[in-house]
């Protein structure tokens, strides 16, 4: 306990740093302001030699005599104070649970101070990001909604968590997994399968995958929380797994994979800590129905609003390699998209029997 | 000849079509021929009058009986038409009551559900003779305002007569009159209904009695009839005449029983609308080949003078002149080619435009009165346009604009602010305005879309004034939309007058007029959005000081001097939000009504522009406010002078602030500026000459 509360105590003075800067800024008559880097493409930058996306210096500046900013402002220093009590406390919660806590009408009017969570959630990134703190150290978490399963051991508050006894369920990953909360003990594995979508990671744990092929088998449910991708890191980092990514044929599934290697754009500050520059893409790839055969009619029809993000991620610098323009090309030129799951077409167990045998012997993934 | 070939054939081919062709079909056509064939004596046998009476039996629809809801109202409507018209024609301020019952036979029927009611319309008005009485209430067609061009809501003679006959056809029951032409006459009480063959009244009962009013008539109907509120319903229609004619008290007994009052705030009658002549451009060929007929000159050159108006004796030469016929030819025989090229030329003679004097609009100010009394607004303005003339006769639009939602009044209390739930927000303003239509101070009820005045409000760009509007649509807003149009012939799409129609001259007067109300709309609207931005600004900064000093607390482990900190940021606040300047720009939201003139603005605080006019309006609704005697003149404080001692002991909140300076300009005297005057000759006579305010 002891030890926890000494930790915090940098997290939670710069949360009151915050009062100071309104305290200060009022004592010499001055517009009290908050200056937050900014959180767009604007301010971020592809560092080719690490392979992680950065942030830069731009900042914004929240000032409370602005009418504009003022509720924002606002906004801010309610949000400091909620989780300065988190620290204080020396509890967790989550972002609904932070946005209930702030929420309530202003003495003398019919005004709330937060009318939905997507006012508060924005206001907690804002703060990560100016306070350089990370949400785990906010002591706010994500939902659990990730799996793992394959020969690894944690230590997870003192039980001993042994993934390859947890039948076909798994682990469920917690959302912070810092060493002080998670200890790798153990791992046996070659190599780390994420997996983009629960069904399939189900097909692979049922199927028994990850013995066969001695790995570790992730999913994230769709985008991977931070929780799943900063475990996924560890134990590329720690135990020098190799990932590899396996996500649906579509300009998502592409992002997606982009995020686990470069880190993404609105969390640029937590790269460092999350990217892993090594992934490789595994599939499926635009090129894969030929090689495999799938047939056209398993397909699916790009609509426009595909078609412009695969464009838009053309652009991005870390998707400028000549493999992945070709990549993406050859997805627009079909004009279609597959899913994962459209491998069950050529048998049930497809996937774990010929396809991902086939891509690990011929070593089939770009990177 | 062709027409019988094609008929004789027809059955030919008919009946022969299921045989073979080959049998020669001749005699059969001819059978039929007999069959059909009616000699032209036997329809002569057939053929006779058909009576006016008859004719609208039978066509009810045309006088706005289509249906038993839209004829009860259209009953209503004549009764009370005819009431007020006669009030005005005899300069007496109109008393209307409207009584409407449900007539049940012994089991009691709601309201909603009756299909039969007594409509008791009762006015104070001039009162009719005794031997007119039949054929005014009894016969179609009869009337004293068809001959004459001149102002008036009834225009054919048609309407009681016909209220009448719908009851009698529908229910049987006789139209019941009681009329008194003064005090010291009888009053006579009348059962009367129409002949339908013969056009012609059937007197049942016909004696005196005693009645208590000195004055007036009481006409009673008993129709088929249903009764249901909302648009179109009586209930409308009678609060829409009391906004156009804010000089009559009007109380409504509803069927449920209540009674509705809607009193008298305008107490000046309108002005008597001179009958006036024929204008040449107005009259048809066939019109002057009638009036050729007719007229009482022995000459052409008198006639032309003497029954047209703008044909002065030159002219009238001058026109001979160029329609080539003697000034002194007699008028009776001119006929033919000749009247014709003398129409033509009349129409091609360059003619003064008809004198207005024979219509009377509403004006702007009972307009103002009407609207203010009877819808709840922030804005009001109105505008009479001058007059214009289509086809020759003369008109006048007028409109006007009731717009946004009362503040609530300060006395009352206000409802606690109610914390508000994820997904609630404040309600939001989706109505479209609605458009109130009149002609000749008669509210337009039914087809608005066929309206000429609905299509100026759709081809007007509200946008430009600050409001929302779709494409073809009607504005967004809460607003009321007022357009009466005045003249001696109102041209109504159809016989049962619900719409105007569409003449470009009336079109453009309408635009006009509508465009200058939204014109000081948008000017009311961008002035008070200004205030209320520089309040908003404020009232944000002073709201999140008190959150961000006890977050900053709560930050600090609670051990921060709180006053202090609030006491500095509001500082800030005020030096960042303009100020005193800011605060005086508040305190006089809109800036008072310049260049708003004919305008009322209702504000929290007070009312601004036509003061007096809304005054009048409260202490004639017996809102405790006594009539603003100083007020009105004026020059009893300092204009500068933001409260005056009069305004000071004045209960209603409403009143409060009245600006000195508006009540100053020379056209808002009150409304009873008679009175005043007579009160304070001198005083007056100094309000006479316009002020500037300072």
């Amino acid at each position: 306990m002891t030890t926890k509360t000494k930790k915090t105590t940098l997290v939670e003075k710069k949360l009151i740093g915050l009062a100071d800067i309104v305290i200060q800024s009022a004592e010499r008559s001055k517009d009290p302001t908050f200056q937050i880097p900014i959180r767009a493409l604007s301010n971020v930058s592809f560092n080719e030699r690490k392979g992680l996306i950065e942030m830069g210096s731009k900042k914004q500046e929240r000032s409370f005599f602005n009418v504009g900013m003022a509720k924002k402002f606002m906004q801010t220093v309610l949000v400091a104070d909620a989780l300065s009590e988190l620290q204080r406390a020396d509890l967790t919660t989550s972002l609904r649970e932070i946005y209930y806590r702030t929420k309530h009408t202003i003495k003398n009017s019919h005004e709330n101070t937060f009318d939905t969570q997507d006012e508060s959630d924005p206001v907690i990134e804002d703060l990560e990001v100016s306070l350089t703190a990370l949400r785990e150290e906010l002591h706010v978490r994500a939902e659990n909604s990730g799996s793992i399963v394959g020969p690894v051991v944690f230590g997870d508050d003192g039980d001993r968590v042994d993934c390859s006894k947890l039948g076909k369920g798994g682990y469920s990953v917690p959302s912070i997994v810092e060493p002080e909360y998670l200890e790798i003990r153990r791992c046996t594995a070659d190599f780390l399968l994420l997996v983009e979508k629960g069904t399939q990671w189900n097909r692979l744990s049922e199927d028994k995958f990850w013995r066969r092929y001695n790995c570790v088998l992730l999913t994230g449910n769709g985008q991977p929380p931070r929780g799943v991708r900063r475990l996924a890191r560890r134990l590329h980092e720690e135990q020098r797994l190799p990932v590899y990514v396996l996500v649906d044929n579509d300009p998502w599934g592409y992002y997606i994979y982009s995020v686990i290697k470069q880190g993404s754009i609105n969390l640029a500050f937590e790269s460092q800590r999350m990217a892993i520059p090594k992934a490789k893409f595994m599939g499926l790839s635009s090129a894969d129905p030929e090689r495999y055969e799938l047939p056209r009619n398993v397909g699916i029809k790009l609509n426009e609003k595909d078609i412009a993000r695969a464009k838009e991620l053309m652009n991005y610098q870390w998707f400028k390699k000549p493999a992945w323009q070709a990549e993406i090309k050859r997805m627009l030129t079909s004009g279609l998209k597959y899913e994962l799951d459209s491998l069950a077409n050529k048998d049930f167990q497809y996937l774990t029997k010929k396809y991902l045998p086939r891509k690990l012997k011929e070593k089939d993934w770009l990177d | 000849m062709g027409k019988r070939k094609d008929s004789a054939s027809e059955p030919d081919s008919k009946s022969s079509a299921p045989r073979s062709n080959s049998e020669p079909a001749a005699k059969k056509p001819a059978a039929a021929k007999a069959a059909e064939r009616v000699t032209a004596v036997e329809m002569g046998a057939r053929q006779r009058e058909i009576s006016v009476s008859e004719f609208f039996t039978k066509n009810r629809h045309l006088l706005g009986f289509d249906n038993p809801r839209k004829a009860l109202l259209t009953c209503v409507k004549e009764a009370v038409d005819n009431a007020l018209d006669a009030c005005e024609e005899a300069g007496i301020l109109p008393d209307v009551t409207v009584n409407l019952e449900v007539v049940s036979n012994g089991v009691p029927v709601a309201p909603s559900q009756a299909n039969r009611f007594r409509v008791t319309v009762t006015d104070n008005g001039p009162g009719i003779v005794r031997q007119q009485i039949p054929r005014i209430f009894a016969k179609l067609l009869y009337g004293s305002k068809f001959h004459r061009l001149r102002m008036s809501r009834g225009q054919q003679g048609i309407g009681i007569s016909a209220a009448g006959m719908y009851g009698q056809l529908t229910t049987g029951k006789p139209v019941k009159i009681i009329s008194r032409i003064g005090s010291k006459a009888a009053a006579h009480f009348f059962e009367v209904q129409i002949d339908t063959k013969k056009n012609e009244p059937l007197v049942h009962e016909n004696k005196q009695i005693e009645w208590e009013q000195p004055r007036g008539t009481q006409v009673t109907l008993e129709v088929e009839g249903k009764y249901q509120k909302g648009r179109a319903s009586v209930d409308e229609w009678l609060e829409q005449t009391s906004i156009a004619n804010p000089h009559v008290k009007l109380v409504y007994k509803t069927p449920e029983g209540e009674t509705k009052e809607y009193p008298r705030t305008y107490h000046e009658l309108p002005p008597q609308p001179r009958e006036i002549k024929p204008h040449p451009y107005g009259i048809e060929f066939g019109m002057l080949l009638k009036m050729l007929q007719d007229t009482k000159s022995h000459t052409l050159s008198g006639f032309l003078a003497g029954d047209f108006c703008r044909v002065s004796p030159q002219l009238a030469d001058e026109i001979c002149k160029a329609a080539k016929v003697s000034p002194e030819d007699k008028p009776r025989e001119l006929k033919g080619p000749v009247a014709e090229t003398l129409y033509k030329t009349l129409q091609e003679t360059k003619i003064m435009a008809p004198p207005t004097n024979c219509i009377s609009p509403i004006g702007e100010k009972a307009i103002l009165s009407g609207l203010y009394k009877q819808i709840k607004g922030e804005f009001y303005t109105a505008v009479s346009r001058p007059p214009a003339v289509y086809r020759g006769n003369p008109f006048i639009i007028e409109a006007g604009l009731a717009y946004g939602n009362r503040p609530q009044d300060q006395n009352k209390p206000q409802q606690p602010a109610m914390p508000k739930a994820e997904g609630e927000h404040e309600e939001e303003d989706s109505e479209l305005a609605r458009v109130i239509r009149y002609a000749n101070r008669v509210p337009l009820l039914y087809q608005q879309s066929a309206c000429s005045t609905f299509k100026a409000v759709l081809s007007t760009g509200w946008k430009n004034y600050g409001l929302s509007q779709s494409r073809g649509a009607l504005p967004g807003g809460p607003m009321v939309i007022f357009v009466h149009m005045a003249s001696v012939w109102v041209p109504f799409t159809s016989e049962s007058k619900e719409a105007i129609a569409d003449y470009d001259e009336i079109q453009k007067e309408i635009t006009l007029a509508l465009r200058e109300c939204g014109r000081r709309l948008g000017l009311f609207v961008r002035r008070r959005e200004r205030a209320a931005s520089e309040f908003r600004r404020r009232n944000i900064f002073e709201l999140y000081i008190e959150e961000v000093v006890e977050a900053c607390n709560r930050l600090k482990g609670g051990t921060l001097p709180k006053q202090k900190l609030k006491e500095q940021l509001q500082k800030i606040a005020t030096s960042r939000t303009g100020g005193t300047k800011t605060d005086q720009a508040l305190g006089k939201t809109g800036g008072g009504p310049e260049g708003l003139p004919h305008s009322i603005i209702v504000t929290a605080d007070g009312v601004e522009g036509e003061t007096a006019l809304a005054t009048q309006v409260e202490s004639d609704q017996g809102l405790a406010v006594p009539p603003a005697e100083p007020d009105l003149l004026g020059d009893t404080t300092p204009a500068d002078e933001p409260a005056s001692k009069e305004n000071a002991t004045k209960k209603s909140s409403r009143t409060k602030h009245l600006p000195k300076k508006t009540t100053m300009k020379s056209g808002q005297i009150a409304i009873r500026a008679g009175e005043s005057k007579a009160k304070h000759p001198s005083k007056s006579a100094k309000t006479a000459a316009p002020r500037k305010p300072k």
